[in-house]
């Protein structure tokens, strides 16, 4: 009777009905796609995307050259070079860093004493030229200026958990 | 003299509006495919270019156009320029016996039926020369396993014409459709049912759909016999399956439907009601829900294994179809109500 009854259905195409039933309901269902350059996924303050320098509230640049940031990067995609200023203040005279090499562990942002070196969370950057791949200081502190209050905000939102 | 030439004239023109028709039909196949196996799989599938994505499948046909047609310097160039256009040649050559309405078909040919099962049965050379000529161990596979597969199931689907053959007594389209009148009860999917159920399934395998795309399966062969094709001659032979699909669609349609025949007639109320819908949108309406059965199978069946393949068209759809056709004969034969009275 079992056996009869296994025949008759599959005769009568039951599971593909079934399958078939499914995927009809999903038809109907709210689609889940997001559209990306209008729409983006929420990202965690956490978030490791591109680099920017920041600075001072009063304009002056944090990064003092310790250079803790290019001995830790595992990549060793940063590049400093260092120089007292005029006023006797050591500051950078290069600070580049090489976006190719870059694994976005951000080490070099743990490792800044000054909260300088910072990752941002935008991960949709890109560059046109070769040898653009190679961001200087002025570009990371021109992406600092201009992301500061995001930049901000996501610092103090984690700082509890630092 | 004169009447020749308006009668070939007329001719042509008829053919032109088919394939434009047809084409433009191809082509808003593959956008609605990618959007209701999109919806199926909860994404919204493609919308960026014009509004709703109406206009892929325009950009889509520019690209392929654009494209380099590459030769492989190995392969046989003849048969592998000619493998495409013997696709695509059979499919759109099988829409001249269609049937769209009381009197508008191309071409009434006395042996309609045999004629479409001729030039679908023909459209496997395509594959297979194309397969064969590519020179390349991928597409040798997928051309072996078409031509396999179309063997095994132009068999099952051979006796299925031929239990419609015996219902309607002919061979003639438009009399198969005139056979069934009588309203939806009297269509020939309810006696003819395993037959039906059996073209179906032979119909999909046929024109290598999802779940019998074997002959393609991209995860195992790349893309089967046309791997070493691209821009126009891939394009082609993407014209010639989607042209299969709407032809195989319209085919149960007309065989297994009532083709143009309105599906209210015969019921008191609503017979008047529907009267004044011309045949060709039933035909049209029966045509799309087979062509969108296509789209659903694809988004809902993984594809068989190769001996599952074999396995379904000889143990089950040869027998099935073997035995319902002598339930048509002794059907036939006792003049059974209602169908055959």
């Amino acid at each position: 009777m079992q056996r009869l009854i296994e025949i008759l259905k599959s005769f009568a195409l039951w599971d593909l009905l079934q399958g078939l039933q499914l995927t009809g309901r999903y038809l109907f269902r709210g689609k889940t796609t997001i559209q990306y350059p209008e729409e983006k996924t929420p990202t965690s303050p956490r978030f490791r995307g591109l680099h920017a320098l920041r600075r001072y509230p009063n304009g002056e640049e944090r990064c003092i050259a310790c250079k803790l940031c290019e001995a830790v990067c595992p990549a060793l995609a940063i590049t400093i070079e260092s120089e007292p200023r005029l006023d006797g203040s050591r500051r950078t005279t290069l600070y580049e860093i090489d976006m190719f090499k870059c694994v976005y562990c951000g080490f070099c942002e743990e490792a800044c004493p000054v909260d300088s070196i910072v990752l941002t969370s935008f991960a949709d950057y890109h560059i046109e030229n070769r040898g653009e791949n190679i961001f200087p200081k002025e570009k990371l502190l021109a992406i600092g200026d201009q992301y500061e209050p995001l930049i901000a905000k996501d610092r103090k939102e984690e700082a509890p958990y630092r | 003299m004169m009447t020749e030439i308006l009668l070939v004239g007329g001719i042509l023109i008829k053919i032109l509006v088919i394939v434009v028709v047809l084409l433009l039909a191809v082509a808003y196949l593959t956008f609605l495919e990618r959007k209701v196996v999109g919806y199926i799989q909860t994404r919204i599938g493609p919308n960026r270019v014009g509004p709703y994505g109406l206009l892929q499948p325009i950009a889509d046909v520019l690209k392929l156009l654009n494209k380099e047609l590459i030769i492989p310097r190995e392969s046989n160039q003849f048969l592998f320029i000619i493998a495409p256009m013997i696709s695509i040649g059979t499919a759109i050559a099988a829409w001249a016996v269609i049937p769209f309405d009381k009197i508008q078909v191309l071409a009434n040919v006395n042996a309609g039926i045999l004629y479409l099962f001729a030039l679908s049965s023909l459209g496997v050379y395509g594959v297979l020369i194309a397969g064969w000529a590519s020179n390349s161990k991928y597409a040798m596979f997928g051309a072996l396993r078409a031509a396999a597969q179309s063997i095994s199931y132009e068999i099952g689907m051979g006796f299925a014409l031929v239990g419609v053959m015996m219902a309607a007594g002919s061979l003639n389209l438009q009399t198969i459709i005139h056979a069934q009148a009588g309203g939806f009860w009297h269509w020939y999917w309810l006696p003819l049912m395993p037959l039906f159920l059996s073209y179906w399934i032979c119909g999909i395998a046929e024109t290598n759909r999802l779940p019998f795309d074997v002959a393609e399966g991209e995860s195992e062969l790349v893309a089967g016999f046309h791997v070493e094709y691209s821009g126009t001659a891939f394009a082609l032979f993407f014209l010639a399956e989607y042209t299969n699909m709407i032809l195989i669609s319209a085919i149960i349609a007309i065989l297994f439907f009532g083709g143009w025949l309105s599906p209210f007639e015969g019921i008191p109320g609503l017979q008047p009601l529907f009267a004044w819908v011309p045949g060709l949108v039933w035909f049209l309406l029966k045509m799309s829900f087979f062509i969108f059965c296509y789209l659903w199978f694809r988004g809902t069946f993984p594809r068989y294994r190769y001996d599952q393949i074999m396995r379904l068209g000889w143990k089950i759809l040869i027998p099935v179809t073997l035995v319902w056709i002598i339930v048509i004969g002794l059907a036939v034969q006792w003049h059974l109500p209602p169908w055959f009275a």
